[in-house]
């Protein structure tokens, strides 16, 4: 780990699962969405979460954004354990040390693309850095947008007003869920080329849902979930690589349903 | 369907139940209204025709007369009633003893009774109804047999907490006014209660003592007619043997009188009643049109499946009115129920004023039954049916689209109706100030009527700057939250221009109400100003007669320069070859020196059988100074005076003055109805007061007051009725809580993932309580202004067509403050629960929503 250290940043865990568990109902219907997770983000560091639909990923996602509550295991961000937190310092937290994308419905429909972006700096009470601002718009590329309103807007251009949001407040951890679910191609690739681009220039920390090879191939590091578990893990990926992981998951998947 | 329409009433109980609510305050408060308002005719109905006899003597003249408490100076005999009870007609007379002037203290040494209703006092003789029972039964106890003995009315002996055998202190028409009796018995009206009325039985020889100075006579005899023989035979008959100056009539004649008098009165209370009830309907109309067209805009994508898996529009349509009917129903019966509660209600309130109802007469008649229920159907469905109508007209398509707003015809052709509307509702309120015909009221009323109906229709335009006044004041004050709360309430101006309009209505009436009180009291003062010359007045609250002796006693208290007496009588003129009724002073020199009328002809020197008449009667008796006119006094003495002046008209001045001696001459027994005090110059004014008032310390509803007092006490008297006229507009103010509650409600439910969407962002809950709780307030304010802006307007066209009367103009800024903050209040409450249930949302669900 010391290699990765360059200068005085030296690489930091973002957020941690310890353990993490989250089960949903009782008996007969339990389902443990989440079976003892343990795993480091590091800072800077563009994470995808893959798996089979049911597998976990959005419940890893959420209950490591202050969301949710494990059933047991601990959630830290920013060096921050969660478990701790009453509902006034989640909001907190989530306000200033988490940037959030979801799938769809990212924006408040009366708000501009402007204010929309500004709202956890304005819910916060706090001045925006307008160079900071320009920075991640330009980034973007939403400027002629600013004033709209998201019904005025494509999918992909909501999206990217959400990412921008996400990124204005400087959190610790950016936490997108499919973010570009609902997107074409094209689309897509702008919103991912967005996100590939905070991490490297503005040292952000991302960390994705995706079902897509084709986007998890834009990141640094991927995870594998399967039944609630970290199954595997790829790192510097390729497309192919990918697709071959994803083969021998579902193989497996299907041989244990099979036997 | 109709199982779809079952589901769909269950599904969504909680949004249903509260606008189910306004059907049922609505009809709860006109099923309330109705079942009192039968309660309160049935009470009167019983108690008149339960303690009437079959025909009876009495003065000539009008009953009007004896009711307003005018005791004659002529008597029947005992002779007399001997001459009745031999006719052959007769199978008993029975001399009664009245008058006025008594007053029953409760232990406490206050008034039981208060002002409401009167005091009467009689000899005990037992005497038979029309239908041949007792008029008075006895409750417990017995009856008085010798003086110091009395039996009341059972409510009344309950109210001064005098228990059967407890001394009982009266204030009696005599040179002593307070004198102790023993409550030997307590008794009420065959017919049921006394609807507040205090009974004082006395006896005979006790009555005539205080009455008729101890002559042994009696004012009226009641007779009760042999078997056989008819009312009019009977009245007929003792016509012919009953004294000068006394006439028979007919049990039903006094019945048919009575209740006409009260049924004014009654009918008066009724209307007024049902007012408000017809205002809270309306009110309650706005809101369930309101929740159908949110819940309809929430279901588009349903009808829109429904429509392309073959429903027809009339399928669509009819489950969404048959939802409304279904609410309807259950919303009536419980309506229904909560109006008999609430008549009672109003029944304790009328109570506390003195007017006693009987419980057992307030039932739901099968009439109130009906009215309560097709009240609330038609207008659910009336209300229901644009909604419905909407919800069949998503095309089949929507259900595969994303954005699921209703398709809404744009507001152009709104404010072109609107426009048009407010025009025509102007036109019928300048008709009406210009003069129309008939009366002004309901020229100026329609107009009213189409004002506020409008300005609801157009709430979502006209109300738009005020939404962007509250985003702008909130966003500044709240920060995010304020600002989101502002966008919110302008999001869908129609679902708050709807929400508001409810709210609207009531503030339109209460603050024309408010337009109309403060002209009431800025005048009063004006006139009380301009006509309050003496340094002291002398009136019983209730502006009955009291005994001459204080005004005796007053003269002689130091420092005292005057006192003038007057006395009023009710007479009958000749109009038009109609008999008239009319109010005649009898005044003494001093009035005419401390008032000083303007003269507008003649002069104001009389004497004798002369009297000055003011102007507006001098026109309709076509008199002039040196003519002559006829005046019938009650007792049936009738006496020419001549007009030696006329004067302007003013608030002291009757129709007709004349000196106090034309009273005696005409038989009305000596008392005054009003004293007018001048101090002396340097005398000490406060000391004077103490002295006048320790003159009254035996009657001590008996008030000696001066200009500023008098000023309060007519202030207060407005302010009670207003604050009743208040009273009852809460109810409609209430209803259009519920509304904004409703729409807070369903709001809240449909941007559930957006609430999520802030929550995730950093929006803490109790940041989201206020953004909730201030859309809330501007949803209330929007209301509020819109409604105070019409009401005002309103209400100075009023006063302009009453300022004949009403001859000041004052807008209630204080209370239209008042109501502004109220107005915030209601909204926060309105907010509560929604904003709880909002903030109690976990942020993961309302993310994860549909
Ligand atoms: N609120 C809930 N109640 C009960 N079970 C739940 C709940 N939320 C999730 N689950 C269950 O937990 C498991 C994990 O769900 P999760 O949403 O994390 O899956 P996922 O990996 O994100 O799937 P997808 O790729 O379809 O989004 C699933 O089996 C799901 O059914
Ligand atoms: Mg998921």
């Amino acid at each position: 780990m010391t290699e990765q250290s360059t200068g005085e940043a030296t690489q930091r865990v973002a957020a941690r699962a310890q353990d993490l568990t989250k089960f949903y109902g009782k008996g007969e219907a339990e389902v443990r969405a989440l079976d003892g997770v343990t795993v480091d983000l590091m800072t800077g560091e563009f994470t995808a979460i893959m798996g089979p639909s049911g597998s976990g990923k959005s419940t890893l996602m959420h209950c490591l954004a202050a969301l949710d509550t494990p059933t047991a295991g601990e959630a830290v961000v920013d060096g921050t354990s969660l478990s701790r937190l009453k509902d006034k310092d989640l909001t907190t937290l989530r306000r200033e040390k988490v940037g959030f994308v979801f799938q769809s419905f990212n924006l408040v429909p009366t708000l501009s693309a402007e204010e929309n972006i500004l709202l956890p700096l304005s819910l916060a009470g706090r001045k925006p850095d307008r160079e900071w601002f320009d920075q991640v718009v330009d980034a973007v590329g939403l400027r002629p947008r600013l004033g709209h309103r998201p019904a005025q807007m494509s999918g992909g251009q909501q999206q990217r007003v959400a990412c921008a949001r996400a990124l204005v407040s400087k959190p610790s951890i950016v936490f997108a869920d499919e973010p570009t679910g609902n997107l074409d191609s094209t689309s897509s690739a702008e919103v991912l080329s967005f996100l590939r681009r905070s991490v490297d220039e503005f040292g952000q920390t991302v960390v994705m849902v995706t079902h897509d090879p084709v986007a998890a191939s834009y990141t640094d590091r991927i995870l594998f979930l399967a039944d609630g578990k970290i199954v595997d893990e790829l790192r510097e990926p390729d497309r192919d690589a990918i697709l071959d992981k994803m083969a021998s998951l579902q193989d497996a998947a299907i041989a244990k349903v099979a036997g | 369907m109709l199982r779809l329409t079952w589901r769909n009433l269950l599904a969504r109980k909680v949004r249903l139940m509260m606008s189910t609510l306004a059907i049922v305050l609505g009809i709860g408060f006109l099923s309330g209204v109705m079942t009192f308002s039968t309660g309160l005719n049935a009470t009167f109905d019983n108690i008149v025709e339960g303690s009437t006899s079959d025909a009876m003597v009495r003065p000539e003249g009008d009953l009007q007369a004896a009711n307003a408490g005018v005791s004659t100076t002529q008597f029947v005999t005992p002779a007399d009633v001997d001459n009745l009870a031999a006719l052959p007609e007769v199978e008993a007379a029975v001399g009664s003893v009245d008058g006025i002037g008594s007053f029953l203290l409760g232990k406490d040494d206050k008034l039981v009774g208060g002002q409401g209703a009167p005091t009467l006092a009689f000899n005990y003789a037992p005497v038979d109804n029309m239908q041949g029972d007792e008029i008075l039964v006895l409750t417990e106890g017995r009856w008085p047999e010798k003086p110091g003995e009395v039996t009341l009315d059972t409510s009344s002996a309950e109210r001064g907490a005098y228990e059967v055998g407890d001394t009982v202190t009266m204030i009696v028409p005599t040179a002593e006014p307070k004198r102790d009796f023993t409550l030997v018995g307590t008794a009420d009206f065959n017919g049921g209660g006394t609807a507040g009325a205090t009974l004082v039985l006395l006896d005979t020889e006790e009555a005539q003592e205080i009455f008729l100075d101890g002559e042994d006579a009696f004012t009226s005899v009641a007779l009760t007619g042999a078997e056989g023989v008819s009312q009019t035979e009977l009245a007929d008959a003792a016509r012919a043997v009953a004294p000068a100056g006394f006439t028979a009539v007919t049990g039903d004649k006094v019945v048919k009188e009575t209740q006409d008098q009260i049924g004014q009165f009654l009918d008066v209370i009724s209307i007024f009643l049902t007012t408000f009830a017809v205002i809270a309907i309306v009110v309650g109309a706005f809101i369930i049109f309101n929740t159908f067209s949110i819940l309809v805009s929430q279901r588009v994508r349903e009808s829109a499946l429904l429509r392309a898996l073959g429903a027809s529009k009339k399928q669509v349509t009819r489950s969404v009115l048959v939802e409304a009917f279904l609410m309807a129903l259950v919303g009536s019966t419980l309506g229904l129920l909560l109006g008999l509660g609430l008549s009672r209600l109003l029944a304790g309130l009328f109570r506390s004023f003195g007017l006693d109802i009987a419980g057992d007469v307030l039932t739901l008649t099968p009439f109130t039954i009906v009215a309560g229920y097709v009240v609330g159907v038609v207008v659910t469905m009336v209300a229901a049916f644009v909604p419905a109508r909407r919800a069949a007209k998503v095309a089949p398509v929507a259900a595969m689209r994303d954005d699921l707003e209703v398709q809404e015809k744009s507001m152009g052709l709104r404010l072109v109706l609107g426009g048009v509307a407010m025009v025509i509702g102007t036109a019928l309120a300048v008709l009406g100030l210009m003069g129309a015909p008939g009366t002004d009221a309901i020229w100026i009323g329609a107009g009213a009527v189409i004002w506020v109906i409008t300005t609801a229709v157009l709430a979502p335009v006209v109300g738009h700057p005020v939404l962007v006044a509250c985003r702008a004041v909130f966003g500044r004050l709240f920060g995010t939250p304020g600002l989101l709360a502002g966008e919110n309430a302008l999001r869908n101006p129609r679902r708050t221009g709807a929400t508001a309009s409810a709210l609207m209505i009531g503030l339109a009436v209460v603050s024309a109400v408010g337009v109309l009180a403060s002209s009431l009291s800025a005048t009063n003062d004006k006139v009380v100003d301009d006509e309050f010359k003496s340094d002291f007045l002398v009136q019983m609250p209730t502006f009955q007669g009291f005994p001459a002796q204080f005004g005796d006693q007053m003269e002689a208290v130091d420092g005292v320069a005057l006192v003038s007496r007057q006395q009023g009588t009710p007479v009958t003129v000749e109009v038009d070859g109609k008999p008239d009724q009319t109010f005649l002073s009898g005044v003494d020199q001093g009035f005419l020196d401390i008032y000083d009328l303007a003269m507008i002809d003649g002069n104001d020197q009389m004497s004798g059988h002369q009297a000055i008449l003011n102007e507006g009667r001098a026109d309709d008796l076509g008199a002039r100074p040196g003519d002559t006119i006829d005046v019938a006094f009650p007792g049936g003495e009738t006496i020419a005076l001549e007009v030696v002046g006329v004067s302007e008209e003013t608030p002291t001045t009757s129709g007709i003055t004349v000196p106090l001696s034309v009273l005696r001459d005409a038989g009305v027994k000596r008392s005054d109805s009003s004293l007018s005090i001048m101090v002396e110059d340097g005398a000490d004014r406060g000391a004077v007061k103490q002295d006048l008032e320790d003159v009254v310390k035996d009657l001590p509803i008996l008030a000696v007051q001066d200009k500023e007092e008098f000023k309060e006490l007519i202030s207060g008297q407005v302010n009670q009725l207003l604050y009743v006229i208040y009273g009852l507009l809460a109810l409609a103010v209430v209803i259009a809580v519920i509304g904004i509650v409703n729409t807070l409600g369903l709001s809240v439910l449909e941007r559930t993932r957006e609430i999520g969407l802030l929550r995730a962002v950093g929006l803490s809950r109790r940041k989201l309580r206020w953004m909730i709780t201030l859309e809330s307030v501007a949803i209330a304010l929007l209301g509020a202004v819109l409604g105070m802006v019409v009401g005002l307007v309103i209400g100075v066209v009023l006063r302009e067509s009453l300022k004949d009367d009403l001859t000041e103009l004052a807008l209630p800024l204080n209370g239209l403050g008042v109501f502004f903050v109220v107005a915030v209040i209601f909204g926060v409450l309105a907010a509560i629960v929604p904003a709880i249930r909002a903030s109690r949302m976990k942020v993961l669900d309302a993310i994860a929503t549909e």
